[in-house]
């Protein structure tokens, strides 16, 4: 039926595939801006933006009222906006880096997608074969590499304002992600000393890491936020420091640092900024949810293959690999929305840690932790796989 | 006054993880997610004005739909911020039912770019014909779009109900030979 994709030179399928990626991506990113408004609005007991709508949509009987108080349209008008207006360039700064940083952010939030399979289906041998850019092997180590790269972004930007809050605003981000990158490391090391049983082929790649939570019996089907836990918990916290959101979001306090190292951008430059943090969200949420939310197996103990096959049984289409494609992207798109809200109901939550804090906990608190912690499931795992 | 020592407990392991207030805090404001939303979305839902409001000056008229103010100018010269200017005139000849009325207002205007909504010129009136009533949002284009005129003022007033009918009772004397 797809044969004549296969059939298109590998660099133009790799491309229009590259380009299908960024075409969610930018959407959610923009939709999570609006969920951002919306969620503190509702737990503010507001009903958050809901007024602007496009006069042959709010024709649309119930439908149209529902997309307006949704508030759809402000993502379009806010959108719009920030194309259009006029993309000043102040007159102090370096221009040359001052342009280039937002272009930095985006490309490791970008890049890190490449390795994260986002869903998977089975061959005709019934083999697992996962959906991805590029699944290779290095898939954690790719990640780790090119998201710490995002943090000469915000160097850059912040020492090419050529102005005091951004300089502060970059040196606390370049300090936060060096101090929060080190447990967050240490935590998923268990993971993999787990996955790489001796014995069999070495690997840093996700693919490996699902399948590994998706096997029969108790502990095969335990997701390994329940195997381990703080292992999860470390990594957890870490990513909130790493995306700098709330509580950790000294990078951008706005009471202490105005608005950090974007204060001197607007329009598109700084439209670019606010993406890469939210892409760094999905992608960060999306590699939480392969190590420790059981990739896009539907439920604990409830693997793709198990669901598919109970699905098999009233739906004639059910193992066609088109279907379960489309199953586990959707299940794994499910899951990172559960934890971006999650990302977002906590920043609305908790208030800001004070920057002291954040080094108090990143040093004195995490990395301790994740240390004992290596090395309890360090001895744990060569006691089992012995 | 007593000092009372209250002793300060040392915090607890669970406490100094700060994790169950944050569980606390996230259950909190989940409730506060799905509960029905305060806000009250203006242009469509107005606000229940209470009772003794002091929104915009206006004018009224008694139940007799005669108009009440007789230019005696006194609110004009409380008014602090010398918001109101009367120009007092004389009954027309023609209303024959307000003939024993001693004046009427020729022109009466009030600035409500000067107005600061105290009160002074309802409580001054002796013939409890201006009320700050509830309207309490005005707005114009222009400076003379925010003057309002009398024909605006009796317009916004309205009618309220008299309790003392004056002017009938003075006609009602008159007609008897009584001074009043």
């Amino acid at each position: 039926m797809f044969d004549f994709y296969f059939e298109i030179p590998l660099v133009i399928r790799l491309i229009l595939q590259g380009l299908a990626v960024i075409m969610v991506i930018f959407p959610i990113a923009g939709a999570c801006s609006m969920a951002e408004r919306k969620i503190a609005a509702w737990i503010q007991d507001r009903p958050g933006p809901n007024r602007a709508v496009v006069p042959w949509v709010a024709w649309i009987p119930f439908f149209g009222k529902f997309l307006q108080r949704l508030g759809v349209f402000h993502v379009m008008a806010d959108g719009g906006k920030m194309l259009f207006k006029e993309d000043s360039l102040p007159g102090h700064v370096n221009k040359f880096y001052f342009v280039l940083a937002p272009i930095v952010a985006m490309i490791p939030a970008l890049t890190t997608v490449v390795a994260v399979p986002f869903g998977a289906y089975f061959d005709a041998a019934g083999k697992l074969i996962p959906l991805g850019l590029a699944p290779f092997d290095i898939g954690m180590l790719a990640v780790f590499a090119v998201s710490s790269l995002g943090v000469y972004s915000a160097i850059l930007a912040g020492w090419a304002s050529n102005s005091k809050y951004p300089f502060l605003g970059s040196v606390r981000a370049s300090a936060q992600l060096i101090s929060y990158e080190l447990s967050m490391t240490l935590a998923v090391l268990p993971v993999f000393l787990w996955v790489n049983a001796p014995g069999t082929e070495g690997t840093m790649g996700f693919a490996r890491v699902v399948e590994f939570q998706s096997q029969s019996g108790f502990l095969g089907g335990m997701w390994f936020g329940f195997l381990m836990p703080i292992s999860a918990f470390i990594f957890l916290v870490a990513l909130f420091a790493e995306t700098n959101r709330q509580p950790f979001d000294t990078v951008e306090s706005e009471s202490d640092l105005v608005g950090s190292f974007h204060t001197e951008y607007g329009a598109f430059k700084w439209g670019l900024f606010f993406v890469a943090e939210y892409s760094h969200m999905i992608v960060g949420s999306g590699v939480f949810m392969l190590l420790f939310g059981g990739g896009w197996n539907p439920l604990p103990w409830v693997s793709l293959a198990t669901a598919v096959d109970f699905l098999g049984t009233f739906l004639p289409f059910a193992h066609a690999p088109l279907f379960v494609g489309i199953l586990s992207i959707a299940i794994f798109m499910g899951k990172v929305l559960a934890m971006i809200f999650f990302f977002m109901w906590v920043r609305w939550t908790l208030p800001r840690f004070r920057y002291d804090q954040v080094m108090k906990i990143g040093w004195q608190k995490l990395l301790p932790l994740s240390i004992a912690n290596l090395l309890f499931y360090a001895i744990a795992i060569a006691l089992i796989q012995k | 006054m007593a000092v009372i020592t209250v002793e300060r407990k040392p915090l607890t392991f669970l406490e100094r993880t700060y994790l169950p207030q944050i569980a606390g805090g996230l259950k909190t404001t989940f409730k506060h997610l799905i509960a029905p939303k305060k806000t009250l979305e203006y242009p469509e839902q107005r606000p229940a004005i209470p009772v003794g409001y002091r929104g915009v000056p206006t004018l009224v008229k008694d139940p007799n739909g005669r108009e009440k103010c007789v230019s005696c100018q006194l609110c004009e010269f409380v008014c602090p911020p010398k918001a109101i200017r009367i120009t007092p005139g004389e009954i027309p000849a023609d209303q024959a039912e307000r003939a024993h009325v001693e004046k009427g207002p020729q022109a009466f205007d009030i600035d409500m770019l000067r107005c600061i909504y105290c009160g002074l010129c309802q409580e001054v009136c002796p013939e409890e014909a201006i009320f700050l009533q509830n309207q309490f949002s005005m707005s114009g284009y222009t400076r003379a779009e925010m003057v309002n005129h009398k024909d605006r003022l009796y317009e916004l007033g309205g009618t309220l109900p008299d309790a003392h009918h004056k002017w009938d009772k003075k006609k009602a004397a008159e007609e008897h030979g009584n001074a009043h």
